[in-house]
């Protein structure tokens, strides 16, 4: 099943869509650089699973998009993503790309605000697999471990 | 006491033995393995707009050897999550069990992200029987 395609732009304002990492396995996720419980948690992992893949990291591309484009902008989701992985590619746009790019994935995501007027955003946290030719292969919930990742990773980048 | 007083109590007691007799040892039976769930068209604009109602149950109760097969049934105009699997719109997704066990599941059509399948053994023994006959009942009606 080919994975349902992205219209955003990434980090340097360049056109973000998944044709560009044919070749690679992408591990595509959503969350917003505000998040203080699954985002980091989720990022660090994917960063650990690349680490421990040590050379066949190469052919694995972390995609983050926002869910929170009122704030995350080019330059704060790439200062996030960084903190996690440089080569991790960050996903923005407008909130109707944004919401395009949601609804393709059934990704929800619901604003709680705080009585100060800050807000929080809570949202679905799976991270979907997708093979080297684009096809949308696995979804893996929130909560596995870096292990688990590099065991699946490794699966994907056989074949 | 009276003959006929006698049979005011010996009647009702014999049928209430003879129905426990039933319950407890005719076999059980369901009219089909699948337990079909389906996800309603409205499902990811509700949860979008905040609406916390439960559109599933968050509990589903499956039995071994009895309606022992989960089936989620996409009809969303939205892609939905169930594990580790993603369901696009008028999909269905067929799950069998084979262990009595609390399964939890990531699932994008509840409020709360999660959705546990509890998977009992089959009631193989009278008093099992009785309860899962008592229970189906009480669902049934419920339901």
């Amino acid at each position: 099943m080919p994975a349902p395609a992205l219209a955003l732009q990434d980090t340097d304002g360049k056109p973000l869509g998944l044709e560009r990492f044919r070749g690679k396995v992408v591990l595509l996720a959503f969350g917003f650089s505000s998040c203080g419980e699954v985002c980091p948690i989720t990022l660090a992992t994917l960063a650990g699973a690349r680490k421990k893949l040590g050379d066949d990291a190469a052919d694995v591309q972390v995609v983050y998009v926002t869910v929170d484009p009122e704030r995350d902008d080019a330059a704060r989701m790439k200062k996030f993503l960084g903190s996690f992985d440089a080569t991790f590619v960050g996903g923005v746009g407008t909130r109707a790309q944004i919401d395009r790019a949601q609804k393709g994935y059934g990704i929800s995501s619901t604003k709680q605000v705080y009585a100060d007027g800050n807000y929080t955003i809570g949202h679905s946290s799976s991270i979907y697999m997708i093979d080297r030719s684009g096809g949308l292969r696995a979804v893996m919930p929130y909560g596995h471990t870096v292990d688990d990742f590099v065991h699946d990773l490794k699966i994907l980048l056989r074949t | 006491m009276t003959g006929k007083r006698r049979l005011w109590i010996a009647v009702p007691l014999a049928a209430a033995l003879v129905a426990l007799g039933w319950a407890g040892f005719a076999p059980v039976s369901v009219p089909s393995r699948d337990e079909l769930f389906e996800i309603p068209k409205g499902t990811y604009a509700r949860r979008m707009a905040g609406d916390k109602v439960e559109i599933l149950p968050s509990k589903i109760r499956l039995t071994l050897g009895l309606n022992d097969v989960l089936m989620l049934r996409n009809l969303d105009d939205v892609p939905q999550v169930f594990g580790p699997t993603i369901m696009m719109p008028g999909q269905s997704f067929r799950l069998p069990f084979e262990k009595a066990a609390s399964y939890d599941f990531a699932c994008t059509a509840h409020a709360s992200g999660q959705m546990t399948v509890l998977v009992e053994p089959y009631p193989a023994m009278p008093w099992s029987k009785i309860r899962w006959r008592v229970r189906e009942w009480w669902e049934n009606r419920t339901r």
